[in-house]
């Protein structure tokens, strides 16, 4: 067929995109107008009636010299707060950081599933749904919560009913992952951290390719950057387990860093 | 020839005023419901035009979009709003700070209401940013053609979060102090540019010159922290984030408007 055939044709020989088959649209005045409409009459109501009823904090004047016990970031940083038990500031208070921005930036250009693109829906993404909930309502908002209402004074642990006491002492007998191993020595624990920590890396994405999924639909480069930013979360997870259960403090020990 | 009282009737007298060539040259139409009507109403509004004239019919439901986005934005005009309320009270000055807040308390007309309006509209927007970034999520949202998007939503929520932090000091009291020398404490520990971070000694960097004083201007969370803060609060950040929403909005539209099934 000719080419100019195919521009001068009816509309119906245009190839349909399933966006025009649908034709489901509606007006966006009002029906779209008239709910954000509503919706920030509701908004309105609910943050006047909350300005009128609660009063924001305010306590005594700054003071250098006058450190609170328990000393509080903003309660969105307290899941920030929380790592510095796990991980020394440098880990804690920056490069994690940075990995969480970064790692929800990425997270468009890693997931190349392309189902469930504009609907809900868990069966067709299971694993980027739950690694996403993992991260964001255990490791961020539960954080967040414990930080807020059960870290007191020292940042020590209170349940609920107990009474937040300043003098609670709280025996410190941390040691070290490879000191745990039965390693002594400077440089043998150093080593053992690191093959620790190598391995740690090595392992899951290793263990992920023999199964020989992920590097077809993926590719090396995005392989290698997800499975990084997963094993890194997943790695808090690790710290946080050794230390609550096995006391441990550090994995690798060097005059540089610890971690 | 109408009598006196049709002439001076209210239903009269808002006809001239709809008529005048004052009042249409501001509003183009009336709201007769026609499509065409429907149409312009958006396209000829400048508030509405960065909506589509239509729009399909599940993305009107609360159940798909939450309106989680829209809430955020809503309440980043009221904290713009109070925010510059409280400006013409508050001194971001290590003597003044905490006495206007006692000013804005007790002696200022409402400003107490707007000082609790500002800070729980801050502590709402943090709320919504993360559902609208987790509803963003559970609807795949972020897949192409929207990455982009995903990206520059992210960096408004880093900025959402640094602009709640910096607000946070401006009180001036030990709440405000003590949660950002516990915040910023961090940066002493930055790699390289912390002097408490690893490899500091390699830059060489001392506690007055790090990045960590580079944050407070100066050693410790005094008045230049107060001022340098109070000028990110209200100028630096907000400037930023609204730059980034114009993308944010703008490119929902260029992206093919809001997800939904294909």
């Amino acid at each position: 067929m000719a080419r100019e055939d195919k521009i001068v044709g009816t509309s119906e020989d245009l190839p349909r995109t399933s966006w025009e088959r649908v034709n489901d649209k509606v007006h966006v005045w009002p029906y779209l107008t008239r709910l954000e409409f509503m919706c920030a009459i509701i908004v309105t109501i609910m943050l006047t009636a909350w300005s009128i009823l609660v009063d924001a904090p305010l306590e005594e004047p700054a003071n250098p010299s006058a450190t609170p016990n328990p000393s509080k970031a903003p309660w969105y940083f307290l899941g920030l707060q929380e790592m510095l038990v796990y991980f020394d500031p440098w880990m804690a208070g920056v490069v994690l950081p940075t990995f969480i921005i970064i790692g929800l930036m990425a997270i468009p250009f890693i997931d190349v599933n392309p189902k469930g693109n504009g609907y809900y829906t868990f069966g067709e993404r299971r694993f980027a749904i739950l690694t996403f909930q993992f991260g964001f309502l255990v490791l961020w908002v539960w954080l967040v919560i414990q930080g807020t209402f059960l870290r007191g004074p020292g940042w020590n642990f209170f349940m609920p009913w107990e009474e937040w006491d300043p003098h609670k002492v709280v025996a410190l007998t941390n040691v070290d992952l490879p000191y745990l191993l039965g390693f002594r020595g400077y440089w043998a624990q150093a080593a053992v951290g690191a093959a620790c920590i190598l391995a740690w890396y090595a392992a899951i994405p290793a263990w992920y390719v023999w199964k020989r999924k992920a590097l077809v639909n993926v590719g090396v480069v995005r392989f290698a950057i997800k499975s990084f930013l997963f094993v890194t979360m997943m790695g808090l997870v690790a710290k946080m387990v050794l230390r609550i259960f096995l006391n441990v403090k550090y994995i690798l020990v060097t005059p540089w860093l610890n971690i | 020839m109408p009598s006196l009282k049709e002439r001076f009737s209210l239903e009269q007298m808002k006809r001239n005023i709809l008529d005048s060539q004052v009042w249409r040259s501001m509003f183009r139409h009336g709201y007769e419901d026609t499509p065409r009507n429907r149409v312009l109403m958006v396209v000829d509004n400048l508030w509405l035009h960065l909506h589509p004239t239509k729009i399909r019919r599940h993305a009107i439901r609360i159940r798909f979009t939450w309106c989680m986005g829209g809430i955020t934005f809503l309440l980043f005009l009221y904290l713009t709003v109070t925010g510059v309320i409280l400006m013409f009270y508050y001194r971001p000055v290590g003597e003044y700070a905490y006495a206007d807040m006692k000013y804005l308390e007790f002696d200022a007309p409402f400003g107490m209401f707007m000082r609790n309006m500002h800070r729980w509209a801050a502590h709402a927007m943090v709320i919504a940013v993360w559902l609208h970034m987790m509803r963003v999520f559970m609807t795949g949202s972020y897949k192409p053609p929207r990455e982009f998007n995903w990206v520059i939503g992210v960096m408004l929520l880093t900025l959402t979060l640094l602009l709640s932090f910096t607000g946070y000091l401006l009180p001036w009291d030990q709440l405000s102090i003590w949660a950002v020398t516990v915040g910023t404490n961090m940066a002493r520990a930055t790699p390289l540019l912390g002097h408490e971070g690893p490899f500091a000694e390699m830059v060489g960097v001392t506690p007055r010159f790090d990045a960590r004083s580079a944050l407070l201007g100066g050693t410790i969370v005094g008045p230049p922290t107060l001022l340098r803060f109070y000028v990110l609060h209200c100028i630096v950040i907000p400037l930023i984030a609204s730059v980034l929403m114009m993308v944010h909005f703008w490119r929902i539209r260029k992206d093919g408007g809001i997800s939904g099934p294909l």
